[in-house]
């Protein structure tokens, strides 16, 4: 795992070895000071034993430096059956002459002192087993136990001291473990011997859940990161999360991917959202914000690529049960290994615990796209539930990984709650609603912000049915948006009044069509009357006409008769 | 590292009921050794005559001794016999701690060794 947030300078000014404990290489710049003493100190329970245990395991297996364990309080078989659970084979390390441990154990009852003395017997014991062994790496835990069996601290003191600038001069780099005292760091004040490298560990209950932290309180000549950082222990040993929110050097992909439903991403100018851009479905309960991861989730599969599912409020076969019956059916993918499911109680650790656990899953599965369902399950200080958002919303990005992140809305709250606050980490978000009108519930989803897109301003109604999600063409009228029923009834409304409209006017027509008829008629009647009358007004003339002919004729005729010729 | 053992007391090898078996570890001829190992001699010459015998463990020689007594502060005096185990730490220059230690009474008169 690689973290390449801080720039490593090129001629580091101190030797480092590394401990192998995952984040903490990254959080002091490369481990721990080589060949000298670090204080490991925290109060009983956090963990200080592993991390010497880890550090010489992880020395031996990774870098091959043998490592001595000088125990002052747990014997060997102990130490040995406690680390197995890790996975730590610490008896065939020591079979294999790669780990030396030395249990050094006092009797205060049987023990008399008498005269000056010193403690050249401890020095012995750890010369010969570093020699024995070619030890590069040391551990005491806890050398404080001393104080409590021999009387004479002055003396102990002086030793301690003379020991470490010992362990220096031979050039092992030691962890020396030690008990929170009341107002120091230790319970004997040893931290002033083993000065160079001081390191915190912490065991904290707020509201009942527990979170370990780390915190580099002290490293002369070297650098470190300054913060409390969180860790946890698993079956796979210490994790410190070293992920800061320094990073805003992530390259951001133009590829564009769809969201796994069409109507989402036709409002989006780009037809999906961008791969490695973090997504924020929020909205009231029931609204359907785990169908949307979810459709999103099969989208990815079905392009063959793998998709890591982190469900707060559902167990993995009640998810997939609950999505058969949206038409989602994701149990192939599981089988594919393309889709893994991840379920557990926000109450189960503290925020930073889960946000290690995803850190950790998020690197081994090596996913495209990451759901997590929901944010708002995450409950504590409101600074520390961005924080822990903000940087794995970082982690995310730095992978290049497409992430949706589910959130339920409090209606009264909305203003004021997470929406608000995580809002300028995500890229993309939709609102999910609901609107209640007509004694109904109806769905609705805006488009809040696309970074690097444009995207569709309307509120759009959406369905979810045995098919999954679909977005219905949207009714705006003079009204404004209708949806549900009383959409369907405004659409019917119209139907019948365009139906009304058309025998209106049809009517109409029919009217015009006779008025026009009649005029013709009465049109053709009147021609037909004025041509009878022109065709008696001819007659007239033509009768004229003749009589006239016929009265020269009989003037003619007469006169013809007369004999006078005229 | 020579595989150095030290030689196995037991008391029956010895035999002798109330017999001493002491181990004094130390690290070189440090004036702390020279002086423990003088005043142990004399403790024992004058309380324990002939019924003691003294192993002197020089860690320096066999570092991988110091672990199986549980060796820290030196120099140690071990009493292994009599049981129950005992060690003394320190240059042994308080006799009367010494005697209490290794549980052996002052009024007990010193031993007078039969003469032949």
């Amino acid at each position: 795992m690689t973290v390449d947030n801080t720039v490593i300078p090129a001629f580091p000014p101190l030797s480092k070895t590394p401990t192998g404990i995952v984040g903490f290489d990254e959080i002091t710049l490369g481990g721990l000071p080589t060949g000298r003493p670090s204080l490991i100190c925290g109060a009983a329970g956090c963990g200080k034993t592993l991390f010497g245990v880890t550090f010489l395991v992880r020395g031996a297996v990774d870098h091959g430096e043998p490592g001595v364990f000088m125990s002052f309080e747990e014997r060997p078989r102990d130490l040995v059956d406690n680390v197995a659970s890790l996975g730590y084979d610490l008896q065939g390390l020591v079979d294999s002459k790669l780990i030396a441990i030395d249990h050094v154990h006092v009797d205060r009852s049987e023990i008399e002192e008498t005269g000056e003395y010193d403690f050249e017997g401890l020095f012995v014991r750890l010369g010969y087993a570093i020699d024995t062994i070619g030890a590069k790496r040391v551990v005491l835990d806890t050398i404080e136990a001393l104080f409590a069996s021999f009387t004479d601290a002055a003396v102990l003191r002086a030793e301690l001291r003379r020991l470490f600038y010992w362990l220096k001069e031979r050039g092992v780099t030691t962890v020396v473990t030690g008990e929170r005292g009341n107002g120091q760091l230790t319970r004997y004040g040893i931290e002033e011997y083993v000065s160079d490298c001081v390191i915190l560990l912490d065991n904290r209950v707020v509201e009942q859940i527990t979170t370990r932290r780390l915190r580099v309180i002290k490293y002369r000549g070297s650098s470190h990161g300054t913060n409390e950082y969180p860790f946890f222990i698993d079956a796979q040993g210490i994790t410190v999360l070293p992920i800061t929110a320094a990073g805003l050097n992530h390259s951001a992909s133009h590829e564009v991917i769809a969201t796994g439903i069409d109507g989402l991403d036709r409002m989006l100018a780009k037809g999906g959202f961008f791969r490695g851009s973090s997504v924020l479905v929020s909205g009231l309960a029931g609204t359907g914000k785990t169908t949307f991861g979810a459709s999103f989730v099969k989208a990815c599969c079905e392009r063959g690529e793998r998709c890591l599912y982190f469900s707060f409020e559902e167990s993995q076969s009640q998810l997939l049960r609950n999505l058969e019956s949206v038409g989602i059916s994701l149990e192939g993918y599981i089988a594919a290994d393309l889709l893994r499911v991840e379920s557990a109680r926000p109450s189960l650790y503290g925020l930073e615990v889960h946000l290690s656990r995803m850190y950790r899953e998020i690197i081994a599965f090596k996913p495209h796209a990451v759901v997590i369902d929901p944010i708002s399950a995450f409950r504590g200080p409101e600074s520390e539930v961005h924080a822990t958002l903000l940087r794995l919303v970082d982690l995310l990005k730095q992978n290049g990984i497409t992430a949706i992140f589910t959130s339920l809305s409090d209606a009264k709250l909305r203003a004021h709650g997470l929406d608000r606050e995580v809002s300028s980490l995500m890229d993309v978000w939709v609102s999910l609603g609901t609107v209640e009108a007509d004694g109904e519930h109806n769905r609705l989803l805006y488009v809040l912000k696309a970074r690097g897109m444009g995207h569709s301003n309307q509120v759009r109604e959406y369905h979810i049915d045995s098919h999954g999600i679909s977005l219905v063409r949207p009714y705006v009228g003079p009204h404004g948006v209708l949806t549900g029923s009383a959409r369907l009834n405004q659409e019917a409304r119209e139907l019948r009044e365009g139906e009304l409209r058309k025998q209106l006017v049809e009517q109409r027509k029919r009217e015009k069509d006779k008025n026009r008829l009649l005029l013709e008629r009465k049109i053709a009647e009147m021609r037909a009357a004025l041509e009878a009358e022109e065709f008696e007004e001819n007659v007239l003339l033509d009768d004229e006409s003749r009589q006239l002919l016929s009265d020269d004729d009989v003037r003619q005729r007469l006169a013809q008769a007369r004999g006078a010729v005229e | 590292m020579s595989d150095v053992q030290p030689q196995p007391i037991d008391a029956n090898a010895v035999g002798v009921e109330g017999h001493y078996s002491l181990r004094l570890y130390v690290a070189g001829q440090t004036p702390k050794s020279v002086t423990a190992l003088r005043n142990l001699q004399r403790i024992c010459e004058e309380y324990l005559a002939g019924a003691y015998t003294i192993e002197v463990i020089d860690l320096r020689v066999t570092p991988q001794l110091a672990a199986g007594d549980q060796i820290l502060a030196l120099p140690t005096l071990v009493r292994h016999l009599p049981t129950p185990l005992v060690k003394i730490i320190g240059d042994l220059s308080n006799t009367d701690k010494v005697l209490v230690g290794l549980d052996i009474r002052r009024d007990q008169p010193p031993r007078v060794e039969p003469s032949a």
